[in-house]
C-alpha cells in the first residue's frame, strides 16, 4: 500500500505582476520521504515553499499538507508543518532560549514542555553553551541550527527547508545533513529546496527540477542521472605504448570505446559497477600496467545542463567513483 | 475517499493549543519590550532627544517666543508630549518594516496564530514606547516648572487624549511600514511627514504670529487641537484666541473627532497594505 501523501502541489501558479514565478507546478511527496526541489536562483523554489506553507496565496491552483487544503484549512496546515526559511529567521536580539520560548508560547505549548524540549533540542544541535547568548552573536551555522530547533519545537510531521545550507561552510553543511537524515529516520517528511546538486543527490528520495517556474524533470537521483547519459568506464594506462593493445582488449568486451592518446585514457560505455569489474579482470590478466580504473557517472550538474542548457550555480566535475587497482 | 487526516507524527506530538489573539499579541509585546530592555538606546528618540527639545526650546528659543497669557515652559510641555506621541507612528513603522525585512513576520505567519496579532502586538508595544517618552517629558516638565493645575480628572483625561491620538496615528505607521521595503526608507519618509506635522502647529510657537495662510493650516492641524486640549485640561494656557480657527475653540471634542477620522481613514489602508504585503 502506498503511503499517504504528506504534501501535494496541485497545479500551483504564482504571478508577480508580469513575472510568472511559478507556472503550473504539481508534485506529490509521500509521507516519510524527502523531496528535493532543485533549481537555480529565481526558478520559483521559494515561491513554491511560501505557497505550500501558507505564507503567500497562489494565483491559482492549490496544495495539501498533511491532507489539509492550504487555502481552505490554513490553520491546520500551519499546525502540521515546520518551516526553516532561506534567511535564518531567528530573532537576533533574543537569546537562543528566548527564541524557543517565544515560538512555544505562540504555539500555545505548555511551559514545562517548552523548557524540556529546549534542553533536548539544544543538546542535539550543540547549542547548550550558547543558549543564553543573544542570537546575533551566533555564527551562520549556529543560527541555522537555532532556526531548525525553533522549527522542530512543536515536533511537526512535515518540515519545509528553503535552501537550508546556503552560505554554510562545508563542515556545518555536513553537520546539518546528518541532522536532517536523523529526522527522516524518525519519520519526518522533508521538502527542501536547494541549488546544490550534491545536496539534492545526497538527501532526496525524489528530485523535482524546476526552472523558470516549471517542472522540467522529476525522478530519483539515479533516474535523473540516467537521463543525462550512461555511465562510462575510464581506464588510464601507465605506458602510452600499451594503448593499441588496450583498445583491442576494450573493444572485445565493451561498446563505444574512445582513445585519448595524450592522457593515455580509454573510455567505454558501461552499465554499472559490473562492467567495471569485468574490465578490471580483463586487464588483470593482460599484463598492461594501469594508473587508474574508474566508473564515471554523470553528475546531477550534467543532468541540469542537459535539461536546461545552462549550468546550475556551482559546477562540479564528473564524480569519479573510482578504484585504483 | 475521505480526506486524509493529520498524518503520523514522528514523535509524540505535544498538545498545540493555538493561543487567543490577546495571548498571542501579549507574547509579541513581551518580545518587543525585551528588545527595548536589551537595547535601551532604542528609547533615545523619545527620551534624550525629547529632553533636548525641551531644553532647547525652553532656554534657547523660548525667550524670543511671545506667548499670550502663559509661561513659555508650561506652553511648551504639552506640545512636546504630543510630538512624542506622534513619533509612535514612526516607531511602529520602523519596527514593522524591520520585522518584515528580517523574515520575523514570515516566521509568525507560519504559526497557528491570528495574523493580526503581529499588528496588535506591534501597536501596543509602540504605544508603551511613546508612553515612556511622555512620562519622561512629564518628569522633565515638573523639574522646570510645568504643572497639572486643573485636578486629577482633567489631568488624566489629557493623558488619555494623548494615547487616543497616538493610537490613531499608529495606523498611519502600519500603513507606511507595510509599504516600505527598508527601515531607512521608513525613517526618511516618516521624518519628512513628522516635521511639518509637528512644527506647523501650535506646538512650539503660537500660530497667531504666522502668515495668515500658514496660520490656517497650523490651526486646522490635528496636532494643534490635541496640544490645545492638553494645555487647557492641564491649565497651562488660557483658551485659544477669539480669532483662532474653530478647532482650537473646541479642542477636546475636535481631538477626539480627529482621532476617529484618522483611524477611519488609515486603519483600512493599513490593514489592506499589510494583507497585500503578506500575500506575496
Amino acid at each position: 500500500m502506498n503511503a499517504a501523501p504528506a504534501v501535494e502541489a496541485i497545479d500551483l501558479v504564482k504571478h508577480f505582476g508580469e513575472t510568472r514565478a511559478v507556472d503550473g507546478v504539481s508534485f506529490v511527496v509521500p509521507e516519510g520521504s524527502v523531496l528535493g526541489l532543485l533549481g537555480p536562483n529565481g526558478a520559483g523554489k521559494t515561491s513554491l515553499v511560501r505557497m505550500l506553507t501558507t505564507l503567500s496565496v497562489p494565483t491559482s491552483g492549490t496544495g495539501r499538507v498533511a491532507g489539509f487544503d492550504i487555502l481552505r484549512q490554513p490553520t491546520e496546515v500551519r499546525r502540521s508543518l515546520g518551516l526553516t526559511g532561506q534567511a535564518a529567521t531567528v530573532d537576533e536580539i533574543l537569546t537562543g532560549r528566548e527564541n524557543l520560548k517565544l515560538i512555544g508560547s505562540l504555539y500555545g505549548l505548555p511551559r514545562t514542555f517548552v523548557r524540556e524540549a529546549t534542553e533536548r533540542l539544544f543538546a542535539r544541535f550543540d547549542l547548550t553553551d550558547a543558549a543564553d547568548r543573544m542570537a546575533k552573536t551566533y555564527s551562520g551555522g549556529m543560527r541555522r541550527r537555532l532556526d531548525l530547533a525553533v522549527s522542530l519545537l512543536a515536533a511537526p510531521p512535515i518540515l519545509f527547508l528553503d535552501e537550508p545550507t546556503t552560505g554554510l561552510d562545508p563542515q556545518s553543511r555536513s553537520g546539518l545533513w546528518a541532522v536532517l537524515r536523523e529526522l527522516v529516520s524518525e519519520g519526518t517528511t522533508l521538502v527542501l529546496t536547494t541549488q546544490y546538486l550534491e545536496e539534492a543527490d545526497h538527501l532526496a528520495d525524489e528530485i523535482v527540477v524546476v526552472d523558470k517556474g516549471r517542472v522540467i524533470a522529476a525522478g530519483t537521483p539515479t533516474q535523473l542521472k540516467d537521463q543525462a547519459g550512461r555511465a562510462s568506464v575510464v581506464v588510464t594506462l601507465t605506458h602510452a605504448a600499451d594503448l593499441d593493445r588496450a583498445a583491442e582488449l576494450m573493444n572485445s568486451c565493451c561498446q563505444e570505446v574512445h582513445v585519448e592518446r595524450g592522457s593515455r585514457r580509454l573510455t567505454a560505455q558501461a552499465g554499472g559497477l559490473g562492467d567495471m569489474t569485468r574490465i578490471a579482470a580483463v586487464f588483470e590478466t593482460s599484463g598492461i600496467e594501469l594508473d587508474d580504473l574508474g566508473l564515471a557517472r554523470p553528475s546531477l550538474d550534467d543532468v541540469f545542463l542537459h535539461l536546461t542548457g545552462h549550468r546550475a550555480e556551482d559546477a562540479s566535475d564528473l564524480t569519479n567513483e573510482g578504484v585504483t587497482p | 475517499m475521505t480526506a486524509v487526516q493529520a498524518t503520523r507524527a514522528p514523535a509524540a506530538r505535544p498538545p498545540i493549543s493555538p493561543p487567543s489573539l490577546l495571548r498571542a499579541s501579549s507574547t509579541i509585546v513581551w518580545r518587543n519590550l525585551l528588545h527595548i530592555r536589551r537595547m535601551p538606546e532604542m528609547l533615545l528618540d523619545v527620551t534624550v532627544q525629547s529632553v533636548m527639545f525641551v531644553l532647547l526650546f525652553a532656554y534657547v528659543f523660548g525667550g524670543a517666543i511671545a506667548v499670550r497669557g502663559a509661561d513659555y515652559k508650561e506652553f511648551l510641555l504639552p506640545g512636546i508630549m504630543v510630538q512624542t506621541m506622534v513619533f509612535s507612528s514612526a516607531i511602529v513603522a520602523m519596527g514593522l518594516t524591520n520585522d518584515l525585512q528580517k523574515g520575523i513576520v514570515d516566521r509568525f505567519k507560519s504559526l497557528p496564530i491570528a495574523r493580526s496579532a503581529v499588528l496588535v502586538g506591534r501597536s501596543i508595544s509602540s504605544l508603551i514606547h511613546s508612553s515612556i517618552g511622555v512620562a519622561v517629558m512629564a518628569l522633565t516638565g515638573l523639574l522646570i516648572g510645568w504643572r497639572i493645575r486643573n485636578g486629577v480628572v482633567d489631568g488624566v483625561l489629557a493623558f488619555l487624549l494623548l494615547l487616543l491620538f497616538g493610537f490613531a496615528l499608529i495606523w498611519l505607521g502600519i500603513w507606511v511600514g507595510s509599504m516600505m521595503r527598508t527601515v531607512e526608507a521608513v525613517q526618511g519618509f516618516m521624518f519628512t511627514v513628522m516635521f511639518p506635522l509637528t512644527f506647523v502647529a501650535n506646538t512650539f510657537a503660537p500660530p497667531e504670529s504666522m502668515p495668515a495662510w500658514l496660520r490656517a493650516i497650523a490651526e486646522w492641524n490635528p496636532v494643534s487641537a490635541v496640544t490645545q486640549a492638553c494645555r487647557e485640561l492641564w491649565g497651562n494656557s488660557p483658551p485659544a484666541a477669539p480669532d483662532a480657527a474653530w478647532p482650537l475653540q473646541n479642542p477636546v471634542a475636535v481631538s477626539i473627532a480627529w482621532s476617529v477620522i484618522l483611524t477611519a481613514v488609515f486603519a483600512p489602508l493599513a490593514v489592506s497594505a499589510f494583507r497585500r504585503r503578506s500575500r506575496d
